[in-house]
């Protein structure tokens, strides 16, 4: 392999980790809570693990776990993880967009790999798209929240409640404001981005109460995104 | 019967994840999906933050509230995200402990 490609390769690496360590930072103590009510609810440390490896969804694994230790039918718990996941699909297609000329090999690893963080963290960092070994960028921010998101689990599932509650309560925070991290940058650029934003926030506090969490944030998205039509900027990427 | 839940869990998480892989490439979008997509992660955000955010401290929303002033302010003056996170952790934790 020529030297240049291989600094190139190595820094859009070291460039992932540094992008995606919010993302490990947020994901351990939820990861380990997540692991800690799995046994509470009577999965083996087999089952929880292997849920982060298969299913590799937050929200939907603490629902699913807390679901299957109250007995409740495989369809019901099969069903609700499809509607509180469903919102993947939305930016699924808006990421997948972004990433359009990556081969299918490149695109579906990291399809099956997003998550709610790791869409945002990879659809804020646009411009790695069109650097050569772009890929690898994308590809070491999914694979360290994949890792930390099962060693987390595992964790939680053998040792229990390892964190201090206080401490593990206040690291809860820490998803949101990387969210938050990752937004106000954008609106301080343009500033008509904060009406997509608050409508969506505003759509999802209106109708998550009346159709559920993951119908809410899917139409808030939705509803939101459709504001973009009118007010982005023309973007050259 | 718990596998049986995870697989189906598994399948019905990666499936509409996956699908847009094959999609993109097969339809044209006219430019304003194109726009609407672009739009996507803003609405997104917004849609995860609030009003989510609220949840890290159910019985007292202020706290996750000033969490959340406090990483607005430090993103809007451009400190780096990982300072954001801590410094939001250690407003909550301010208020906990």
């Amino acid at each position: 392999m020529d030297y240049e490609e291989k600094e190139e390769k190595k820094m859009q690496i070291r460039d992932g980790f540094v992008a995606g360590s919010p993302i490990v930072i947020g994901y351990l103590p939820i990861a380990i809570a997540y692991g800690v009510l799995a046994k509470q609810a009577g999965l083996s440390l087999g089952e929880i693990t292997g849920m982060s490896l298969l299913v590799f969804a937050g929200a939907a694994q603490f629902m699913g776990a807390g679901m299957i230790g109250l007995g409740v039918s495989a369809m019901e718990i099969i069903i609700a993880t499809f509607v509180l996941n469903f919102r993947h699909f939305v930016m699924s297609l808006s990421f997948i967009n972004q990433i359009k000329h990556y081969s299918l090999k490149v695109k579906f690893p990291l399809a099956l790999g997003l998550t709610d963080e790791t869409f945002s963290v990879s659809s804020i960092y646009r411009k790695q798209v069109n650097q050569s070994y772009g890929y690898y960028f994308y590809g070491t921010i999914f694979l360290t929240s994949y890792l930390s998101w099962v060693f987390g689990s595992f964790l939680g599932g053998i040792l229990g409640e390892i964190i201090p509650e206080a401490l593990s309560q206040s690291m809860g925070v820490a998803l949101y404001a990387m969210f938050i991290a990752l937004l106000v940058p954008s609106v301080r650029k343009q500033k008509r981005i904060i009406w997509i934003s608050a409508t969506a926030m505003v759509s999802n506090f209106l109708l998550s109460p009346e159709i559920g969490q993951g119908w809410g944030i899917v139409v808030g998205t939705l509803v939101g995104g459709l504001i973009g039509v009118f007010v982005l900027e023309e973007e050259n990427a | 019967m718990t596998w049986f839940i995870i697989l189906g869990m598994a399948l019905v998480t990666a499936i509409p994840r996956v699908i847009p892989a094959y999609i993109v490439d097969l339809v044209q979008f006219p430019e304003w999906v194109n726009k609407w997509l672009q739009a996507i992660p803003y609405a997104a955000l917004g849609a995860l933050i609030f009003p989510g955010i609220l949840s890290v401290t159910p019985d007292r929303p202020y706290v996750a509230l000033a969490a959340g002033g406090v990483a607005i302010l430090l993103s809007w003056l451009r400190v780096h995200v990982i300072l954001v996170v801590f410094s939001a952790i250690l407003t909550v934790l301010f208020f906990t402990i």
